[in-house]
Formats: structure tokens, C-alpha cells, sequence
């Protein structure tokens, strides 16, 4: 790919980034919110990352297939105990990173 | 953390400041630990694209106008995958439809701001500035403008990471360090930031289990945007029951 390849590519997906994130900002926040909206909205963030994670965790991504017992699952859980023990992101990310570099050393 | 960040997080005049130099230092306190794990993801990121063949100019670009971490490495690993620039924007945007409901969320402490500020605040909206921004504003004694360095802080910390990435990328072996882990060990510690209650942990649990099921049937990434849209529903549901019952 070319120059104009990657900014028409990187163009698209800025845009594609951009306008979620703005047009909620520019058309909701001169509005007060109904609370079932506020409760149901605040829910969305742990669904949200949950709905990325578990897949991750507990599928092998080449076949599509469940595949339970995975290296990533395994790791996830002394990450997760870090997580919420030190409720450190940069340390949480080290670790995660470590455990499974080691993982793949050793399994 | 420096003494002279500290003094400024501790004195609660400081809070009220609106001078540039209790903004940036604030901002910046709240926003290293989104900047350390934004450094290895970063140089994750630029690894594996320098290995995937992006010049490092590209790199740059693609973190100045997109500034979204899992739409990055979606995109690495479609154009290692050989897609085409259509498929891509179009994923970018599917992955990037999540940041609608997070938009949204944040809308509500940013009542009557002009729309310059919105617009530029908006930029740097990202999973890990919204769980720390989201935490603060509800602890209150935050405003927009220490919000607003939070985000562009971490935007520049970024962009620099990826860069260096992309530059250093030749001398890493493929998998060596657990890069591979960087973007999840993120997750899961921003995972752990959402869980404040019951019903939290019900919809994470629920969310897991329905894009599991939703990721195995239907081909595609609508299973991000498909399953938490109907954990939180679902949550949302159990919350009234639970409130009525009290």
C-alpha cells in the first residue's frame, strides 16, 4: 500500500472512530437524561468489556469453536486476582503480559 | 507519584482551580496508569505492525486519526489477513459502535458545555479514559477540563508508544514479551474498574455467556455490539425487579 492508501484507510476508520464518540457528546449533552436511561447506560461498560473478553478467553478464534482450558484462560485468572487486589491498570497489563509470555515458555 | 503531584491531589482548594498548571497535574496523575498500560499495548501494537509491514509513517498516521486501540489491532491483523480498505472501516466502525453507549454515559455529566469543548473532548474518548473518567465524575470533585487533559494525555503517551513500536519492531521476536496479552490483561483490569455491585458482576456474567454463544452462531463482530446491548438490558430488567422487591 501506498501514501494515499493509508490515508484513505486511516481517513475511513478516523471517522468511523470519531462520529460514536461525538455525536452522542454534541446532541445529548444539552439534555437531561431519563433515568432509566442513566441506569441502563451505566451498565453498558462492564457488558461491553465483558462482551470482548469472554471470546478471547473461551473460544480458539481460527476455528470458532468453545475451547475451554485455553493459555489465555489460564493467565486471566492470577490477572484478574492482581486486577482486584491492586486495582492497577499499567501493573495489570505487566503482568498479564509476563504471566503469559512465561505461560508460553513452559505449557 | 512526585511530591509536587501529590500536594495538588491533596489540597482541596485545588480542586476549584481552573489554571492550566492543577489541570495538567491532576489530569495527569489520574491519567499514568491509563499511560502505563498504554505503553506496552502501544509498543505491542507497533511491533506487531512493523512485522505486519506498515512503515512507521503509517503507524503515526493511523494512531493521530483513529486513536483507538482494539480498532488498531483489528486492522493490523486484517490487513496481515489481506482485507480490503472497505471491510476494515466498516469493522472499525462495528467495534467502534460501543463508544456510542459510552458517549452517551459521559453526556450526562457534561450538561450545557459548547460544543468546541464536546468536539474535542470527544476525540479522546476511549475504553480506559472512560472508566477513569466515569469513576471520578461519580466520586465528583472532577470537571471537564481535567477530563479533557486525562484523555489527551494518554492520546499522546499513544500515539508516541505505537511509534516507538513500529520503529524498535525488527529487533523483537514475534510473541516474545506476551504482547500478544497486553490488549486483554487491559481489559480485564478495566473490567474490574466497572464492578461495583451486584448487579454488575450479573451483567458481566450475562454479557459473557451471550457473546460467547452469539460469537460461536453468527460469523462476524456483531457479537461486541450484539451481546451488550442485551446484557445491559437484561441487567438493566433485573435492577427494577430488584428495586421493586426492596
Amino acid at each position: 500500500m501506498n501514501f494515499s492508501d493509508y490515508l484513505l484507510l486511516f481517513a475511513g476508520m478516523g471517522l468511523a472512530t470519531y462520529l460514536p464518540r461525538a455525536l452522542p457528546l454534541l446532541y445529548l449533552a444539552h439534555k437531561r437524561l431519563p433515568q432509566w436511561l442513566i441506569d441502563w447506560l451505566g451498565l453498558i461498560p462492564v457488558a461491553v468489556l465483558s462482551a470482548l473478553l469472554a471470546p478471547t478467553l473461551l473460544t480458539d478464534a481460527a476455528t470458532r469453536s468453545l475451547s475451554l482450558g485455553k493459555v489465555e484462560l489460564i493467565v486471566a485468572i492470577p490477572t484478574l486476582i492482581f486486577a482486584l487486589k491492586t486495582r492497577s491498570l499499567g501493573g495489570t497489563v505487566l503482568v498479564g503480559m509476563v504471566l503469559y509470555w512465561l505461560a508460553g515458555l513452559f505449557i | 507519584m512526585s511530591p509536587l503531584l501529590s500536594s495538588a491531589m491533596n489540597s482541596p482548594d485545588n480542586n476549584q482551580t481552573n489554571s492550566i498548571g492543577p489541570v495538567l497535574s491532576q489530569g495527569a496523575t489520574v491519567a499514568w496508569p491509563i499511560c502505563l498500560g498504554y505503553i506496552p499495548i502501544g509498543l505491542a501494537l507497533g511491533v506487531l505492525a512493523q512485522q505486519t509491514g506498515l512503515p512507521w509513517w503509517a503507524v503515526a498516521m493511523m494512531s493521530i486519526l483513529v486513536f483507538a486501540g482494539s480498532a488498531q489491532f483489528i486492522c493490523v491483523a486484517m490487513l496481515a489477513a489481506g482485507a480490503s480498505i472497505s471491510a476494515i472501516i466498516f469493522t472499525t466502525l462495528i467495534v467502534n459502535l460501543r463508544h456510542v453507549l459510552m458517549s452517551s454515559a459521559l453526556a450526562v455529566y457534561l450538561p450545557r458545555v459548547n460544543h468546541r469543548f464536546l468536539a474535542l473532548f470527544a476525540y479522546g474518548i476511549t475504553d480506559e479514559s472512560f472508566a477513569v473518567n466515569m469513576a471520578r465524575f461519580r466520586d465528583s470533585g472532577w470537571d471537564r477540563w481535567r477530563a479533557l487533559a486525562v484523555n489527551h494525555i494518554s492520546n499522546l503517551v499513544w500515539i508516541l508508544a505505537t511509534i516507538t513500536g513500529s520503529l524498535v519492531g525488527q529487533l523483537v521476536q514475534p510473541g516474545a514479551f506476551g504482547i500478544d496479552y497486553a490488549l486483554t490483561g487491559m481489559f480485564i483490569c478495566l473490567l474490574v474498574f466497572q464492578l461495583n455491585g451486584r448487579i454488575y458482576i450479573i451483567t458481566g456474567f450475562l454479557a459473557a455467556l451471550i457473546s460467547v454463544g452469539w460469537y460461536l452462531l453468527i460469523p462476524g463482530d456483531s457479537y461486541i455490539v450484539g451481546a451488550s446491548v442485551c446484557a445491559a438490558t437484561l441487567g438493566y430488567f433485573l435492577q427494577c425487579r430488584y428495586r421493586r422487591n426492596k
